[in-house]
């Protein structure tokens, strides 16, 4: 098990896309290896005939019909984003000019 | 006794019985906002025109005689991270500031079908993430009871409001407690209804196998009457229980409860409890015996494991659920310096929009998905839901409900517990085994701690789908409370000083 | 960018083993899409198809189309797969503009079939036995734009536009196993195995199966490792491979290309990597980073599926026959060669053949008209064959015109031309062309004479029995009747009105 250095504080915020500052790497290490401590103790709770309940209510087989339903106008779509054109959301480039 | 005070049950009547209308009720809620909350920040947005109208509207139906349910016209909050359309939607955060969503959650649908006017929404700790409301972008809400004490989280804001006389009513989530912490902390009552017993459309999620929307309250009959209007399938949410709970209205009806089994779940008392809080506790359990119950001691040993599996699944499961907030379809965009790629606008819109316990918790949840790590710690935690449904399901063979406090202490000082997390969240031992195992629980307020005067809430837990046990157990359980006091529990609140 | 250096293909077949493995989504021509209630349909106005859900709105949720469930299984069911007692939808969390929720709902360790098996024939005949490993569900992504670069390429755009209608289209994707022992039939073994899911989508009536059109995708993984050695070698997979010619050539050409790295001693590099079908080549795609981390768990906001053994044998019970079989049974019924039939398959003609024989056509003639006529106007036009605007009942309706003597082949054709530029129905066209065979003998007996007074040399050497003569008046008289004449009617008239005279 590893332990919760600055330089795995940095893999996961970068898998997580939030660009922490140095001071948040060394703030979230500290915090997140109490925490993870602490919640390490589950492992050791289970064994490997238990199995995992993702569902707190057991259902199954939940399906709605093959019906279009209204749809959202473009408008309304496009509502809530900081930049659109032509009917789309606009983003930056997505590679970097290489 | 002011019209403010009165319960939403009460007011239903007088609106029927148009000894009352619903503008001056609702105006008389306005004006009271307008007076409080500048000083307590129960409410993020008051939505005076919208409210009115709504209420105009009722009561020009009624003045023609058409038939309108229980609540309508009882002017209601709503937690602000349910969506709402045309009124600005937060969830407490500075990412989604400005964000006006186009759809209304199901909860808000069936409030405005009720015809119930929406006096606003009210602040959280941002995306629900704590238990004092500081964590919210807008500023904490304060405690009626203790200016300078908070009213519990998530869901500060609702309940706040509710012990302030802000609202009749509102509506929460409740995660790990959001709902029935703060409603311990603040002297109301708040219930986590069975998983899928309310829909989640359109509640902002947190952690989606353990959120729950309910009632917001002052007392046991209200939140029976709000849950009731709020319950049912839900086609739009897949986890929603198909078959109807029944009418908690009618469960809340119940004036006994001889030969009721109550059981003691002996991990949630002793010496993590404030005495105070064990005080107030075991007087209550006292009244209920006097009044015929049995009280039996039931074990859940894997209730250890259970603040450990919480804080694992949820930041897992918000991790994913809040990997939408990235600047391209709605909410904050921040443009970073230069010629910036579309991942860096994402990574440092994330970084500005989300406060620090929401990215400490994004990436614990990161961690515990990613790959090595899935079964020791993701894994792990969700097999520790079955040993706790084990143990639940084994303890309500010996009791019809299970009981303890609600929290360990009673409303703590604004920043007391900001420095450490971990302090945060053992708050929540006692509330979090309702959302892993998903069964039902209620908090009701049983007297005030001797040590502080502040509220003390006890817990009520019944099996999965047996939300009706809860009000029938509660209902009792307040009416005693109030003849011993002679009065309800938010007559003790010492008088508000705001200006 | 640098070119490859590839080695040659025969060589590199001595030297090396091939195994491929095989990645095909298949899009479901459903109403709706797989987690919400938006129409799924191609081509209406951006972000006009589009909901909380698809759009990944804070407080949306999905709801599973029972329809694409059903769907899924009978694609699982015709690939002989075994349907799952309980299947469970997945998050795959990664980050991309495309991706409305930042996860793609899909499925991990609980697909709803798996195990399965299909026989593919490749064009020398052989048969191989393709092993599959699981068909799962899974939703589309939005459609990116990108502006300002060359070509509307992602290398060096400005920025980009997204459009969601696409996003949340069901889609299936179906994953073999490595498939070893193709040798230098590998590539053709691809497309042919892509050609029957093709087919076998398409007759289930599950998708419009058009390839040109991402009804179907295919990713094509590729390894090659020394003969005799054990040990897979490392492995690239090719995408935007859109036809099956193309999932031919990438796959020989990443043989090739990997044959010639090892035989340097350079290692392969585990990468993705896209396939240029105007340069013939692969090119490497963007470096991997944290791609592959994608914390897959089971979604919570969805239950599991549990298709009832009823269910699923009533699925079974409306299953189409399966390619081989299918095809085995038509050219018998149409008395094709092996040849012949290998050429119709090939081609990806059986369809449109099968349903212009349906229409009344015979056998050969619609084998003629679409491996022939149409296929050559296609490929001038540089267009697929199915996107031609002629349908099967039309090219029956030429070939019965043609048949009862109507129209003859060059006239016929330009009815076809008539029909392909929208001018209507073959009829349609006859009448408004004027271009039915002139069967009138008068008119061409008036036409004969003409020539016949106008060479009366020709006329004599016919009469002296030198029939090849009559080829010029043939000719003229084709000429003058401006080819609306049936050539083998003006040769009998001819003949028997020079020697009438």
């Amino acid at each position: 098990m590893s332990e919760i250095t600055p330089e795995l504080v940095r893999h996961l915020a970068g898998l997580a896309r939030i660009e922490v500052s140095e001071a948040e790497v060394a703030q979230f290490a500290s915090q997140l290896a109490l925490i993870v401590e602490s919640v390490a103790t589950v492992k050791a709770a289970v064994s490997d005939e238990i199995v995992a309940t993702s569902h707190p209510i057991p259902m199954a087989n939940v399906f709605r019909e093959d019906v279009v339903k209204p749809s959202l106008t473009q408008a309304q779509a496009l509502s809530g984003a900081a930049d659109s054109e032509s009917g789309r959301f606009k983003v930056s480039a997505i590679l970097d000019e290489d | 006794m002011s019209v403010l005070n009165k319960s939403a049950h009460e007011l239903a009547s007088m609106l029927a019985s148009k000894e009352i209308s619903s503008v001056e009720l609702t105006k008389a809620q306005l004006d009271n906002i307008d007076n409080l909350n500048p000083k307590l920040n129960s409410y993020l947005i008051v939505t005076h025109e919208l409210a009115l109208a709504q209420a105009r509207e009722v009561d020009e139906l009624r003045a023609k005689g058409e038939k309108l349910s229980a609540l309508a016209g009882v002017p209601i909050a709503v937690k602000d991270n349910l969506t709402t359309i045309g009124i600005e939607t937060t969830a407490g955060s500075k990412i989604l500031k400005g964000w006006v969503p186009p759809y209304n959650a199901t909860v808000v649908e069936k409030v405005l079908a009720h015809r119930m006017p929406i006096l606003g929404k009210t602040n959280l700790d941002e995306f629900a993430m704590g238990s004092s409301t500081e964590n919210s972008a807008y500023g904490p809400s304060l405690n009626p009871w203790d200016l300078a004490r908070t009213p519990g989280g998530s869901g500060g804001g609702s309940s706040s409001a509710v012990a302030s006389m802000q609202a009749p009513l509102a509506l929460g989530s409740d995660t790990g407690g959001s709902i029935r912490f703060p409603a311990a902390v603040t002297g109301t009552v708040g219930v986590k209804p069975t998983y899928g017993a309310v829909s989640r459309y359109g509640l902002i999620a947190l952690g989606s196998s353990l959120d729950q929307v309910g009632p917001v309250t002052r007392n046991v009959m209200d939140a029976a009457m709000l849950q009731d209007a709020i319950a049912g399938h839900d086609q739009m949410d897949a986890t929603s229980l198909p078959e109807s709970l029944g009418s908690m209205t009618e469960a809340a009806k119940n004036d006994s409860v001889k030969g009721l089994k109550i059981g003691i779940i002996k991990e949630l008392t002793g010496e993590g409890f404030q005495s105070g809080v064990s005080e107030r506790f075991q007087e209550a359990l006292d009244l209920l015996v006097a009044a015929g119950a049995e009280i039996v001691e039931v074990s859940c040993p894997s209730f250890q494991y259970a603040i450990a599996a919480y804080y694992l699944i949820q930041p897992a499961e918000a991790s994913s659920n809040l990997a939408r907030f990235d600047s391209v379809r709605f909410g904050l965009r921040v443009m970073p310096e230069g010629a910036a790629t579309v991942e860096k606008v994402m990574a440092a819109t994330r970084e500005e929009g989300f406060g620090a316990e929401v990215k400490r918790r994004i990436i614990l949840g990161t961690y515990a998905l990613s790959s090595g790590y899935y079964d020791a710690y993701y894994g792990s935690a969700q097999k520790v839901r079955t040993l706790i449904q084990a143990d639940l399901a084994k303890a309500f063979e010996k009791a019809d409900v299970l009981v303890s406090p609600t929290a360990p202490t009673t409303a703590f000082l604004l920043g007391e517990k900001q420095e450490d997390p971990l302090a945060m969240y053992l708050n929540d031992i006692a509330t979090i085994p309702a959302n892993l195992a998903g069964i039902p629980g209620m908090s009701l307020p049983v007297g005030l701690a001797s040590e502080d005067n502040l509220p003390v809430g006890a817990q009520f837990l019944a099996p999965a789908r047996q939300d009706a046990r809860l009000y029938k157990v509660g209902a009792v359980l307040e009416k005693f409370l109030e003849n011993k006091w002679s009065k309800s529990m938010l007559d003790f609140a010492p008088e508000l000083k705001v200006n | 960018m640098a070119k490859d250096q590839l080695m040659d293909y025969q060589k590199a077949l001595e030297a090396y083993e091939v195994v491929i493995g095989l990645e095909v989504h298949v899009e479901l021509n459903t109403n709706t899409k797989m987690f919400c209630g938006c129409a799924n349909v191609f081509g209406d106005e951006p972000n006009t198809n589009v909901c909380p859900n698809c759009l990944g709105f804070p407080g949306a949720m999905p709801a599973v189309n029972g329809k694409a469930i059903e769907n899924s299984i009978k694609i699982g069911l015709a690939l002989d797969c075994e349907i799952a007692a309980t299947g469970r939808f997945a998050r795959k969390n990664y980050f991309y503009p495309d991706l409305a929720k930042n996860f793609q709902t899909s499925q991990y360790d609980e697909p709803i079939a798996f195990e399965g098996t299909i026989d593919i024939e490749v064009p020398s005949g052989k048969v191989f036995t393709v092993a599959i490993e699981r068909a799962h569900m899974e939703e589309d992504a939005g459609k990116l734009t990108h502006v300002g670069g060359s070509t509307g390429r992602i290398q060096g755009a400005e920025f980009s536009l997204v459009d969601f209608n696409r996003a949340g289209v069901p889609l299936v994707e179906i994953v073999t196993k490595p498939i070893y022992g193709a040798g230098d039939e590998a590539p053709e073994l691809a497309a042919a195995y892509v050609r029957s899911i093709r087919e076998i989508v398409k007759n289930l009536g599950v998708s419009d199966a058009r390839m040109e059109r991402g009804n179907v995708r295919c990713d094509a993984n590729v390894s090659i490792r020394p003969k005799g050695q054990e040990k897979l070698g490392t492995r690239t997979e090719t995408k935007n491979v859109n036809s099956l010619r193309s999932i031919e050539r990438a796959v020989k050409y990443e043989i090739q290309r990997q044959a010639h790295l090892l035989s340097q001693g350079t290692a392969i590099i585990q990468e993705t990597r896209h396939w240029h079908e105007d340069r013939g080549a692969t090119s490497s795609g963007r470096p991997k980073s944290d791609a592959d981390d994608y914390r897959y768990f089971p979604e919570p906001d969805l239950v599991p599926i549990q298709p009832s053994k009823e269910w699923i044998e009533q699925l079974r019970a409306t299953l189409p026959e399966k390619p081989a079989i299918r095809r085995k049974r038509l050219q018998e019924l149409w008395g094709f060669s092996d040849l012949e039939f290998r050429d119709v398959v090939n081609s990806d003609l059986l369809d449109e053949i099968d349903d212009t024989v349906k229409a009344g056509a015979k056998p050969q003639a619609a084998r003629k008209w679409w491996t022939g006529e149409l296929a050559r106007i296609a490929n001038s036009e540089d267009k697929d064959i199915a996107e031609l605007a002629i349908t099967p009942t039309q090219v029956a309706q030429i070939a019965a015109l043609v048949e009862g003597g109507k129209l003859t082949d060059r006239l016929a054709r330009e009815v076809l031309t008539g029909v392909l530029a929208g001018e209507g129905n073959p009829e349609e066209i006859i009448a408004k062309r004027g271009l039915e065979v002139v069967s009138d003998d008068g008119a061409l007996l008036a036409a004969i004479d003409k020539v016949l007074s106008e060479q009366p040399d020709v006329l004599e050497k016919i009469r002296e029995g030198k029939l090849q003569a009559a080829g010029a008046v043939i000719g003229a008289v084709m000429k003058a009747m401006d080819g609306s004449a049936d050539a083998a009617r003006v040769r009998e008239l001819v003949i028997q009105r020079a020697t009438e005279k």
